[in-house]
């Protein structure tokens, strides 16, 4: 519990707070131009949020407590995911709790507290959204579980500092089930982010939505949490995806100085990964809601895979 | 310069021959002459090997020993009198329009670059060699299958090549883990794959390896022998095709495929020291029998009847060699020779008879004996033949495959009987009526058939029945005791 | 750099085992081909390297036929045949695809149990990789059974040769060069002799599809 811990747990906190409007916007910007428009600034969702915290609030008439601090709950449980993936180092204060299968957990329940809460008013669509929702979810899980699994059996702990030491102070090798996973794990992050091939985030045709079609009903602050979230969870799945496949490049504990490189490092991997999703996204074409089951079918069979030929191969 | 050359060059040349001349009237002759030489060829090589013992030929590429060399002997022949049969047979379908002489070339030159393939199968100490043979004979009978163009026989013909495809490509891993067991020991050279080579060294592979070796080897090869369950592509194959083809098929290329399987089963039988290897041939041999056995019973269409009869010989061959031990070992041999002969013949003879009846259909074709004497005594000396009516040669070789049995195998016996009592009652059912039946609408043939090859194929089995001459009976014995067990 | 090549080789079979998946699933036949191709790819390239760490020459023939094979000609004689056959879709499978990935786990799972003993007792560089190819080989048996049209089960059966030669590729460093020959000149002929065969097919039946194939049947 260093102060030198702590510095780096608050860092990483507001780091990931003003960072991943940032990375969203960067993803729109090239999604834009890959698709040959005009893209807008890069600091426009900034402005959104700014704008809607301006907004005076206005709620359904029937809609419950449980829908009023709905907003909060998913953003608290994205923050907390943001805080406890060693983005830029690994002397977290709250490491024993950055847990692989806590963090699944935290993705789970922000997504029964949205779901919940778009069916609370009633409308048709939230309902929609909501059991969409659902379906993505409970297959996009057992897959991200199996990733999960598939690096902690190369490193022997389901603890995310660990794997991300482990990973990184190994020798440069290729590891074919961590190839696997990682097929496995932009899938799962394409399905659960709301991104196309699954969803368009740019869709205003309600009936095509999944994520969006939830928080229809929001507006002012609680929109712009939601907004927040989303792109919390984008930044969290980005750097959970870089501390499994590219962990190079994290300060450990006890290096100040690596602690200042970090940050440049994450930008750079990020941006990278940005552009590389943005890449994506544009090759593709969103698919009907009836195959999703069959591509995150094929993500958790990838991951499983993964998991055998680690078995198979492990004596290399 | 070894008759081995010629054994198996003459039928390549003569497919090249036959691929630019076989659509004229000329090329049914061409083809049964370009049979005849392989088959002389074929007894050169064999008095030579009688006389101056397993032979190597081309920096031991080739291996000729006591097993095959007789195996070589008997397609050539039956090859011949199948070419010979051919002749008429197919200038009937010809004029009857089922055939047309861009089809026939592709006949011709087929039917003799399938007789290579499988001479080479025979005779190539390599087992990778071995399985290429194996799926090029496939290969050139898939498009004779279907060379009739109904929607039957292109059925048959593409159940025939995906079925036996998947088959021996199981074979060729079984082939592939054999290596790896034999790369342990001698190391990775060109001799590695030679079966020569590994017979010496047999008690040194790995059990494991060859174990489960031998397993996709018997489930690959066995596809092609027609063992239950793999067997589905059988009936269809030969009842669709031409006779002659249906002949080959039935009478030649199941031999090889059992060849190939007894190969490895010497190998692993050195190496695994149990008796595992027979064990498994015993249980898919039996219920191929009993299978086959029941299936008889069901059919209408006189090919497909045959065909099931072929596999139900081809599990009792299975099962004798299953069985191991120098009397089943040569019952197995001497089955394998007769049921050649035997079910060849028959199938000449149901040729003529489909011929005459314009249909395969047996309820619609009877009284062969009052149209054409010849064709309705040879079917149902054939059909006696082959449910092991004694003095025939089948007779003898189920005796002692039956009597062994009972002495080590006893709780087999009773399925054994079942299944043969089954198949002699259906099939004399429906052979009787055919034969011997009321007058229909039998039209009479073209052209004369040949029918000489039947009664010769009849009168040799009949005299294995009886007699079998000494150096025959060396052989048997020879290839019965290096089979082992 | 000589630890690094094993690893590479067993990330070629990965993904030769990836791409077994992938034409599972694939309902294109354009994307089924060129799938293939990939296939071959890899397999070429794994036979170069290993050729490279073990010093065979044999091995370099080997990379080279494949390549000329499996990457060139058959995907230019499949792709011409399927436009002159006109097909495009395969959009019925006998089961669905989550269903196909399942059993596909399952069989992946027995191929890699069966394969282990085995692989422990080579001495060759790869021979982790024997469960992968069999793999590989039991997934595109499972393609053969599960399709309704005709050119995805002759790529199956394609596929499944490639499965066969990677795994004679790791497990012994190649077989012996006539036999590669003449397992090459038998798919070569198979190809052709298939493709003769789909046009019969079509011109009887005016369709591809199997389950017109289905008709003789003992009664």
């Amino acid at each position: 519990m260093s102060a030198l811990g702590v510095f780096s747990q608050l860092m990483a906190l507001v780091t990931a707070l003003l960072l991943a409007p940032l990375l969203t916007g960067w993803i729109n910007q090239w999604r834009h131009w890959l698709q040959n428009k005009s893209a807008p600034s890069l600091l426009q969702p900034y402005l959104t949020l700014h704008k809607l915290f301006n907004k005076e609030l206005l709620m359904a008439e029937h809609a419950s407590p449980l829908y009023r601090f709905t907003p909060y709950v998913v953003f608290g449980c994205m923050l907390l995911a943001s805080a406890i993936i060693p983005t830029l180092s690994t002397d977290l204060p709250l490491s024993p709790a950055a847990d692989a299968i806590a963090l699944v957990g935290l993705f789970a329940l922000a997504r029964v507290f949205i779901s919940l809460a778009a069916m609370d008013v009633g409308t048709s669509f939230g309902t929609l959204g909501a059991r969409r929702e659902m379906l993505v979810g409970f297959l996009a899980e057992p897959a991200l579980l199996m990733v999960m699994f598939g690096a902690s059996m190369i490193t022997g702990s389901t603890s995310l500092t660990v794997i991300v030491e482990t990973l990184a102070h190994r020798e440069l090798a290729i590891y074919p089930s961590l190839l696997l996973a990682g097929v496995a794990f932009t899938m799962v992050s394409l399905a659960e982010n709301a991104r196309v091939p699954v969803d368009n985030p740019d869709t205003h045709l309600e009936l095509t939505m999944i994520h969006e079609a939830m928080i229809l009903e929001y507006s002012a602050r609680h929109l712009a949490l939601m907004e927040w979230a989303a792109s919390l969870k984008l930044f969290a799945y980005s750097c959970v995806g870089l501390a499994l496949f590219f962990p190079w490049g994290v300060a450990e504990a006890n290096a100040p100085l690596a602690l200042l490189l970090a940050l440049p490092v994450l930008i750079f991997k990020l941006a990278i990964g940005g552009m590389l999703m943005a890449m994506i996204e544009t090759a593709s074409a969103k698919m009907r809601i009836f195959r999703v089951p069959e591509f995150l079918g094929t993500a958790f069979l990838l991951a499983v895979i993964g998991l055998l030929v680690n078995v198979l191969l492990g004596g290399q | 310069m070894s008759a081995l050359y010629l054994v198996l060059g003459v039928p390549l040349l003569g497919g090249l021959v036959l691929a630019l001349v076989g659509h004229q009237p000329r090329a049914r002759d061409i083809n049964v002459v370009f049979s005849l030489l392989t088959f002389l060829a074929a007894c050169v090589m064999t008095v030579e090997v009688i006389d101056g013992g397993p032979q190597f030929v081309w920096a031991k590429q080739f291996y000729i020993d006591p097993l095959n060399v007789f195996l070589v002997t008997l397609t050539a022949f039956v090859g011949l009198t199948t070419a010979i049969f051919s002749r008429p047979y197919m200038r009937i379908e010809q004029d009857h329009g089922k055939m047309t002489p861009p089809r026939m070339r592709l006949y011709h030159s087929m039917y003799q670059l399938f007789s290579f393939t499988m001479l080479l199968g025979f005779t190539t100490n390599n087992l990778g060699i071995i399985w290429v043979a194996m799926e090029a004979a496939t290969l050139t009978t898939v498009l004779l299958v279907s060379v009739y163009r109904t929607p039957a026989s292109l059925e048959a013909a593409w159940k025939y090549f995906i079925l036996c495809g998947v088959g021996i490509a199981q074979a060729l891993f079984g082939t592939i883990l054999v290596y790896m067991a034999a790369d342990k020991v001698l190391g990775a050279e060109d001799a590695t794959l030679l079966w020569s080579s590994l017979s010496d060294i047999k008690g040194q592979l790995d059990p494991t390896i060859m174990s489960l070796a031998f397993v996709f080897l018997l489930i690959g090869y066995g596809t092609k022998i027609g063992l239950v369950p793999l067997h589905s592509w059988l009936p269809d194959a030969h009842a669709e095709g031409p006779t002659p083809v249906s002949a080959v098929l039935s009478g030649l290329l199941l031999n090889v495929a059992m060849y190939a399987v007894l190969r490895c089963k010497v190998l692993t039988d050195g190496a695994l020291g149990t008796q595992m290897a027979g064990q498994l041939m015993m249980g898919f041999g039996l219920l191929s029998v009993v299978v086959a056995a029941f299936f008889i019973s069901r059919q209408k269409d006189v090919k497909r009847m045959f065909s099931y009869s072929s596999i139900e010989h081809m599990g009792l061959i299975t099962f004798a060699f299953g069985m191991g031990g120098p009397v089943a070992n040569f019952a197995g041999l001497l089955h394998m020779t007769v049921h050649s002969l035997v079910k060849s013949a028959i199938f000449f003879t149901v040729g003529h008879a489909t011929q005459k009846a314009g249909t395969q259909v047996m309820s619609e074709i009877r009284g062969l004996i009052k149209v054409n004497p010849t064709v309705g005594w040879g079917l149902m000396l054939g059909v006696m033949a082959i449910l092991g009516m004694p003095p025939f040669g089948v007779f003898a070789s189920e005796f002692l495959i039956l009597t062994t049995a009972m002495r080590e195998q006893p709780w087999a016996t009773p399925f054994l009987f079942l299944a043969l009592g089954v198949a002699f009652a259906s099939m004399l059912i429906r052979v009787l009526p055919m034969v011997f039946g009321e007058e229909t609408k039998l039209k009479p043939l073209a052209h004369p058939p040949a029918l000489i090859p039947v009664f010769v194929h009849l009168a040799l089995g009949l005299v294995l029945g009886l007699y079998i001459p000494a150096y025959l009976n060396g052989w048997y014995v020879a290839a019965a005791s290096m089979l082992g067990g | 750099m000589s630890h690094f090549v094993p690893q590479l080789i067993n990330l070629f079979a990965t993904l030769i085992l990836l791409l077994s998946f992938a034409m599972l699933a694939q309902r294109r036949i354009v994307s089924l081909i060129n799938l293939f191709m990939i296939q071959g790819a890899a397999l070429a390239a794994a036979s170069f390297l290993l050729g490279y760490v073990t010093g065979h020459p044999d091995l370099y023939v080997s990379g080279g036929l494949t390549l000329l094979l499996k990457v060139v000609l058959i995907p230019w004689m499949l792709h011409r045949m399927i436009r002159k056959l006109n097909v495009r879709w395969d959009v019925e499978m006998l089961l669905n695809i989550p269903t196909t990935m399942l059993v596909g786990i399952a069989l992946v799972i027995f191929a890699f149990s069966l394969a282990l003993p085995i692989s422990r007792l080579s001495d060759a560089v790869a021979g982790g990789a024997l469960g992968i190819a069999l793999a590989c080989v039991m997934l595109s048996f499972m393609m053969m059974i599960t399709r309704s049209k005709a050119v995805p089960q002759v790529i199956g059966f394609l596929s499944m040769e490639n499965g066969l030669l990677f795994a004679a590729t790791t497990v012994t460093n190649g077989m012996p060069m006539i036999v590669e020959f003449g397992i090459a000149l038998d798919v070569l002929v198979g190809v052709l002799i298939l493709g003769v065969f789909m046009f019969q097919i079509r011109e009887k039946f005016d369709s591809l599809d199997i389950r017109h194939l289905e008709s003789l049947k003992d009664d």
